[in-house]
């Protein structure tokens, strides 16, 4: 049995774009499995879901019941729990169905030919919710970098760097003209923590929040802004309430514009 | 003062060429994703002929027009500032051998030698904001100082001001009196030149140029005289450190914080602000780490973060660090004022807010007052 650290990267409600980008690590994946093993990782190939493990990476929000019981077993089992992507950090677009206004048991009905075989929560909530988590790395999906640097920290055994600066700030590094500024397209960029490379402005679209909120976010200005720019206050709440439309720092003035409110099970 | 030389239009290619020839590489403005941005290039057909710039705060437009010209734009979100100090780079690397020893070594700096071209007065005396700060400070950056010393600067004069230049304001003018090797002032059909160096003295007369008549010489002077009667913004003051360090507690910095984003476009753009941080990137094996600076803005949490403790973690707080430095405290650290007028700030602000509106709002009172005492003895 070798001594290095055991890591494993486990999936719950999600679109396995996180795990993925774990995957695209290429070369990179190789040269981490000379410094931890990897003992499970569906998407790669090694299944071994119940090992005790120094370091679980989580992609996917809790959903189902199962999950309710699956998330206790990852946490009794890992020495760190590290939530990946927006998904397992706020909820991800499926929490969306948090809404008071969402019927889910006519989405299931409208979406399944059975749905009496769906077995599922009036709620997606954010692994935080359920469990003590020790590390949130947010993006939708993450970058592939960010995992590389938490284990090898981890592996220094230093706090892992996290970066909560303004998307701006990367955007400008690397030079992109500010789409709201030339062009007035609404960008999230402002109160969305950097990460992802500036993915969007780089292209000339606004940033959608992938993200999440940065750690300063005045919302209720961009919002203002916003509305100078001829939008209406549900289109305001709506590109707020998207992929992380849980997150502190979204959520509270998507749910003024948007004039909405949470289900007592996602608050 | 210095011989003034005409240079037509259809001769900027000369020059171009006479600069590449002594082996520099050329950075100068072109239109890139609705801006001007500084860029690499070896002919003049790259530059941004006949294009106009509107800026307003929070807003700017770039268009073609009809009209003859290559600098008949103000400025880009970035001009010069990302050659000289660099967004990100690496500082030094450090290897772990197998016996566990470890080698540190600089980052390889090899700077050709960099002609900026057609850079603007504001941007040039940034540039000479940012040598003080780099190069004759106590700690003097190498990778500044040894690109700055291969640099040969062409100057190109503002023939017009945007809605949000305010470099008279600022104790600056459209026209670079210092800090070039050449300076350009386009009149109808070319330029007229001056050099402002030995080695600018040498390109112009490989040109083998005419001196410019009075009437061109009259032209240029009125086009830049021009650009800053058209400037409506201004500061209160050219030393605003006194007015701002007694009005901490202005009730304006709130007001202003309600607006501002915290999202640090302002220091992005600003052609002086030099903050920067470090940190490590390791390679996967962790025998391998490369030390990175990049670019980093009082309007983060990390700039204030002191063993265990933000320091400044509410957004009037960092705003009003931002220029209470900028336009105060700057003055004790460096003699000078951190603002050139150039007016970035206001154009790349999100949200529109406008530095000299703030600046005027929070020291009008104490400027009044102190000028009421002073003319009563």
């Amino acid at each position: 049995m070798s001594d290095k650290p055991k890591i494993a990267v486990h999936k719950f409600s999600s679109c396995d774009g996180c795990q993925l980008a774990i995957l695209n690590l290429g070369e990179k994946l190789i040269e981490l499995t000379e410094i931890v093993d990897i003992m499970h990782f569906a998407e790669a190939g090694p299944v071994n879901p119940h090992e005790k493990v120094d370091v679980a990476f989580v992609e996917g929000s809790i959903t189902t019941p199962h999950e309710l019981d699956r998330i206790q077993e990852v946490r009794s089992n890992s020495q760190y729990v590290v939530t990946i992507g927006a998904c397992a950090t706020s909820g991800g677009l499926q929490a969306l169905r948090n809404f008071k206004h969402v019927d889910i048991k006519q989405w299931t009905q409208s979406v399944y030919a059975k749905p009496e075989f769906i077995s599922t929560l009036e709620t997606s909530t954010a692994i935080a919710k359920h469990i003590k988590v020790d590390l949130e790395i947010w993006g939708c999906p993450i970058n592939s970098k960010q995992i590389i640097e938490t284990i090898r920290a981890l592996c220094f055994g230093v706090e892992p760097v996290v970066q909560k600066d303004s998307l701006c700030l990367e955007c400008k590094r690397q030079g992109n003209a500010c789409v709201m500024v030339t062009k007035q397209e609404p960008c999230l960029g402002p109160i969305t923590q950097s990460g992802c490379g500036a993915l969007c402005p780089s292209v000339g679209r606004g940033c959608y929040g992938c993200y999440g909120p940065d750690e300063n976010p005045n919302t209720k200005a961009l919002a203002k802004r916003f509305s100078g720019l001829g939008l209406l206050p549900n289109d305001i709440a709506r590109k707020l309430h998207f992929i992380n439309s849980q997150a502190k720092g979204y959520l509270e003035i998507g749910n003024e514009l948007g004039n909405k409110t949470l289900k007592d099970d996602a608050k | 003062m210095n011989q003034s030389y005409y240079l037509p239009h259809t001769k900027l290619q000369s020059l171009l060429d006479a600069i590449i020839e002594r082996g520099y590489r050329c950075v100068g403005p072109q239109t890139r994703g609705g801006t001007i941005t500084y860029d690499d290039f070896s002919q003049v057909k790259e530059l941004p002929w006949g294009y106009e710039d509107e800026q307003l705060p929070g807003q700017y437009t770039l268009k073609k027009t009809q009209k003859t010209g290559y600098f008949n734009w103000v400025n880009g979100p970035q001009a010069i500032k990302p050659e000289l100090f660099k967004p990100k780079e690496s500082l030094w690397n450090v290897t772990r051998d197998e016996e566990g020893k470890l080698s540190f070594q600089p980052a390889q700096l090899t700077p050709a030698p960099l002609c900026l071209f057609g850079v603007r007065p504001c941007d040039i005396a940034a540039m000479q904001i940012q040598d003080k700060v780099f190069i004759t400070g106590t700690y003097r950056d190498e990778r500044y100082a040894q690109r700055r010393e291969n640099t040969l600067i062409i100057a190109a004069n503002c023939i017009t001001s945007s809605n949000n230049c305010f470099c008279v304001g600022a104790g600056g003018f459209p026209k670079a009196e210092r800090g070039y090797d050449i300076a350009l002032t386009e009149i109808e059909d070319g330029f007229t030149l001056e050099f402002g160096s030995e080695q600018g003295s040498d390109i112009i007369a490989s040109l083998k140029l005419s001196e410019a008549d009075g009437s061109q010489i009259n032209y240029a002077k009125q086009r830049i005289q021009e650009a800053a009667d058209k400037q409506t913004k201004t500061l209160p003051g050219t030393n605003l450190r006194d007015a701002l360090m007694n009005n901490l507690d202005h009730p304006r910095w709130d007001a202003v914080a309600e607006r501002c984003l915290s999202c640090g476009n302002c220091t992005q753009v600003c052609p002086t602000c030099f903050c920067h941080s470090e940190e490590d990137e390791p390679n996967v094996k962790g025998n391998h780490s490369e030390h990175v600076r990049e670019w980093d803005s009082c309007f983060t949490q990390g700039h204030s973060y002191i063993h265990g403790k933000v320091i400044r973690s509410q957004t009037r707080q960092r705003y009003r660090q931002w220029l209470t430095h900028k336009l105060g405290t700057w003055h004790d650290q460096f003699g000078e004022s951190g603002c050139v007028g150039c007016g970035r700030c206001v154009s790349w602000c999100p949200v529109g807010i406008d530095i000299t509106e703030e600046a005027t709002a929070i020291c009008s009172d104490f400027i009044n007052l102190e000028n009421k005492e002073n003319s009563h003895g």
